[in-house]
């Protein structure tokens, strides 16, 4: 495309043109207006002093005759200007004036015409327009004033020209300009398109240039720029995730290849080979179950809307699963709580949420079992001891009963205790399940006593495949927690880790559904 | 793409072999409705290993054909299949008052495709791949409960669940247990002689579909086992390796 065809359609220099043609017509319009204006104004004024004056000569000739009109006219006539006067007999020949010859007719007919003539002082000096006046004067005798149209016209061609000139001006300008603008939004925008190939091409880190004025073009490559962050980002999160998929999955993958070409190899009896299918077929399960969470988290990631919301009682969920853990919870030598209220009313997907939830408790049993060997939890008498040493002062022992009266002073640990329902002393139990309505939300909780999850790795644990020990030796497939989070986000919510000071608090927290 | 098909692990232990070949000691007769040949000939196989009789059906016009003019005790209905989709070829068997139990098969595990699946008149919902052990388990359960077992008194041996009561009794002696464990004895004594599996247990027992991570089953059924045969020279509540559970009164 050369540079011209190029030019000419660019939306720039096509707008110029519109409103070029525009300010032209506009320009024309208000000028031409101008010039018939003063021209109406000149032949109005003409027209004024050629009356008075014929009214002043008819007067004149009324009162003093003949003599005195001619006298008068000759004398005027003879003054320089543009005034013309001619003064005839009845017959038409002429009596005084300064006109020489008129159009054929003119004198004979009275009131206003427009007539070429020929003046007295130049005879052979060329015909000239002039706007004239016939009046019958008493007697037969005929008086003809005018003026001569010359400045009227030449004033009328300064401004036709001027006109003229003028549209020619605002075009060649126009025309200047809108090249010149449009050469400018052509280049940001051709360097814009330059910019946008090599990020098609792959450079994704790349950015629409900016230019810093805030214009329109900079709004447009600052939101552009904010959509190819975004992107960016989820890029690199699909390349993360896609690494990690490859990791854990080939990982259980080579294992499957390596325990059957091992027992290809050494397997001699029908027990060796039955072993190695049983090992083989432990492993697909495992990966099966990652395949599982992994679509499960994509359609929740996916976002689509579910038919199967319903509202149901997240305290009944979080009792149910709760029961259901709580067996293996007590097998890993844990004490394992529900605290839920009554009812809490929850629009949801129950089973995600029963998923959701299964996937927390198994996840804090499964720390917690690990940070405590089962020696030292052994509850009252630790417990009791922890409390004394957050009192500091406090007695060694068990704190009495009547530690109420212990002042306020006396610090928190103690206020602490005397808070603690009665029921549930001193031992407080390995993993708490709850459920509960807080503000307007409704909070699925699970805590722990394990060893928890520093501030700086809680964002990181939400990804999928993340474990935070490194050998990944211990089973699962790294996703319960994403897994969770993406169910929590599909349902408008958001999956929150916490502090328990010690272990971990994770929160599934859901809106709270609008009273029916 | 073939779905990953597992060796039936029935057959794993000595219990196993035992249940498929002649505790119930009826042949069904089943139709499979399923257009992976692969997957088909290895189902039709596995069937007729453990004493039943398959017939296969490679689209849904074929399958309805057949399950309107023959007598099965269940359809196996994968759910994706050429020409008729397995979904519409149950809805139109049951429209013509068919009420052959049917399990749906289908590699859309999640949670509402089997809520569709149901609702489209489906009796069970198995995701691939799925074990030959929880298949099996599914299909003998869906055959026996067409047939209708609900007495009011189930008993094995000398244990006793009285289902309007809430008794659970074996020999003289009385056994209390929580409601959910009740629920489970009820659920594996309705299917007494039976394998019944860990997920069918989550599903019946605690009307959950998910996957629970660890074998959160196996401790209950422990807790249970040693309420129920603690003490007692007979054990009634077996364990199917590779499969599942199953009461059964080992002495007959």
């Amino acid at each position: 495309m050369t540079a011209l065809a190029k030019l000419l359609k660019t939306t720039a220099f096509r707008l110029t043109l519109l409103y070029l043609l525009v300010m032209a017509l506009f320009a024309a319009f208000l000028l031409g207006y101008f010039a018939l204006n003063t021209r109406r104004l000149m032949n109005e004024q003409i027209v004024r002093t050629v009356d008075n004056e014929i009214e002043e000569l008819t007067g004149q000739y009324e009162a003093a005759g003949l003599r005195r009109l001619v006298h008068i006219v000759e004398s005027r006539a003879n003054q320089p200007g543009s005034s013309l006067y001619l003064v005839t007999t009845p017959t038409g020949a002429g009596v005084a004036g300064n006109v020489a010859s008129l159009e054929p007719g003119v004198i004979e007919r009275t009131g206003w015409v427009e007539t070429s003539y020929r003046r007295l002082e130049e005879p052979d000096g060329g015909e000239h327009i002039a706007v004239v006046k016939v009046t019958a004067l008493p007697g037969g005798f005929r008086l003809l004033v005018g003026r001569d149209l010359a400045e009227r016209e030449h004033m009328f061609r300064i401004v036709a020209t001027a006109g003229r000139w003028s549209v020619a001006i605002v075009l060649v300008l126009g025309l200047v300009g809108g090249v010149f603008v449009s050469q400018r939004v052509l280049r940001r925008i051709d360097a814009m398109t330059d910019k946008a190939r090599l990020i098609m091409a792959g450079d994704l880190s790349g950015r629409l240039p900016v230019g810093g004025s805030g214009d329109e073009l900079d709004r447009l490559a600052t939101s552009l720029n904010t959509m190819l962050e975004r992107i960016e980002t989820l890029l690199r999160g699909l390349k993360e995730v896609t690494d990690n998929v490859a990791h854990d999955l080939k990982t259980p993958l080579t294992r499957l290849r390596n325990l059957s070409e091992a027992a290809l190899r050494h397997a001699t009896s029908e027990a060796d080979y039955r072993q190695a299918l049983e090992a083989v077929i432990e492993e697909s399960d495992g990966l099966i179950r990652t395949f599982e969470s992994l679509l499960m988290i994509a359609r929740a990631e996916s976002g689509e809307p579910r038919a199967d919301m319903v509202v149901f009682d997240a305290a009944a969920i979080a009792r149910d699963v709760g029961e259901l853990y709580e067996p293996l919870a007590e097998e890993k030598g844990l004490a394992l709580r529900v605290e839920a209220a009554e009812t809490v009313a929850v629009r949801a997907n129950r089973e995600l949420i029963g998923q959701a939830l299964a996937n927390l408790i198994d996840n804090a049993i499964k720390y917690a079992a690990e940070a405590e060997p089962a020696a030292a939890r052994l509850p009252v008498p630790a417990a009791a001891e922890a409390v004394s040493a957050d009192v500091g002062a406090g007695p060694a022992g068990p704190v009495p009963a009547g530690a109420g009266e212990i002042e306020p002073a006396a610090g928190t640990g103690a206020r602490l205790l005397l808070d603690a329902p009665p029921m549930f002393p001193a031992a407080p139990a390995d993993v708490v399940v709850s459920a509960a309505v807080v503000g307007d939300r409704v909070e699925l909780a699970v805590a722990d006593r394990g060893p928890g999850i520093a501030p700086e790795d809680r964002a990181r644990v939400l990804e999928r495949f993340v474990r935070l020990e490194k050998s990944r030796s211990k089973p699962g497939s790294g996703l319960g927690l994403s897994l969770a989070s993406a169910i929590a986000r599909l349902h408008g919510g958001e999956l929150r880790l916490e502090d328990n000071a010690p272990g971990l608090r994770v929160v599934l927290s859901l809106p709270r559904p609008a009273p029916a | 793409m073939s779905p990953i098909l597992r060796m039936p692990t029935v057959e794993a232990s000595p219990e196993g072999r035992a249940v498929a070949s002649d505790a119930k000691g009826h042949t069904m007769r089943l139709l499979i409705i399923e257009d992976d040949r692969d997957a088909a000939d290895y189902l039709v196989k596995a069937l007729r290993e453990v004493g039943h009789v398959a017939d296969h059906a490679a689209d849904g016009e074929e399958g309805l054909a057949l399950a309107s003019h023959e007598t099965y005790d269940v359809l196996i209905v994968d759910r994706m299949l050429p020409k008729r989709d397995g979904l519409s070829v149950i809805g139109a068997l049951r429209t013509k008052g068919v009420t052959v139990p049917a399990l749906i098969l289908s590699a859309l595990g999640a949670v509402d495709d089997r809520v569709k699946g149901l609702r489209a008149g489906g009796d069970d919902y198995l995701a691939k791949p799925y074990s030959f052990a929880e298949l099996l388990a599914r299909i003998e359960v869906l055959a026996r409960r067409h047939g209708g077992r609900e007495e009011t008194v189930y008993r094995v041996g000398d244990l006793e669940l009285d289902r309007l009561s809430h008794r659970v009794t074996r020999g003289k002696e009385e056994i209390v247990l929580q409601p959910r464990e009740f629920r489970l004895l009820e659920y594996l004594m309705k299917h007494a002689g039976q394998v019944v599996t860990r997920t069918m247990l989550l599903e019946n027992v605690w009307d959950y579909h998910f996957d629970p991570q660890t074998n959160v089953i196996d401790v209950h059924v422990s807790r249970l086992r040693s309420k129920i045969d603690k003490g007692f020279a007979q054990p009634l509540l077996h364990t199917v390796r590779g499969a599942g559970y199953m009461i059964r009164d080992g002495a007959r």
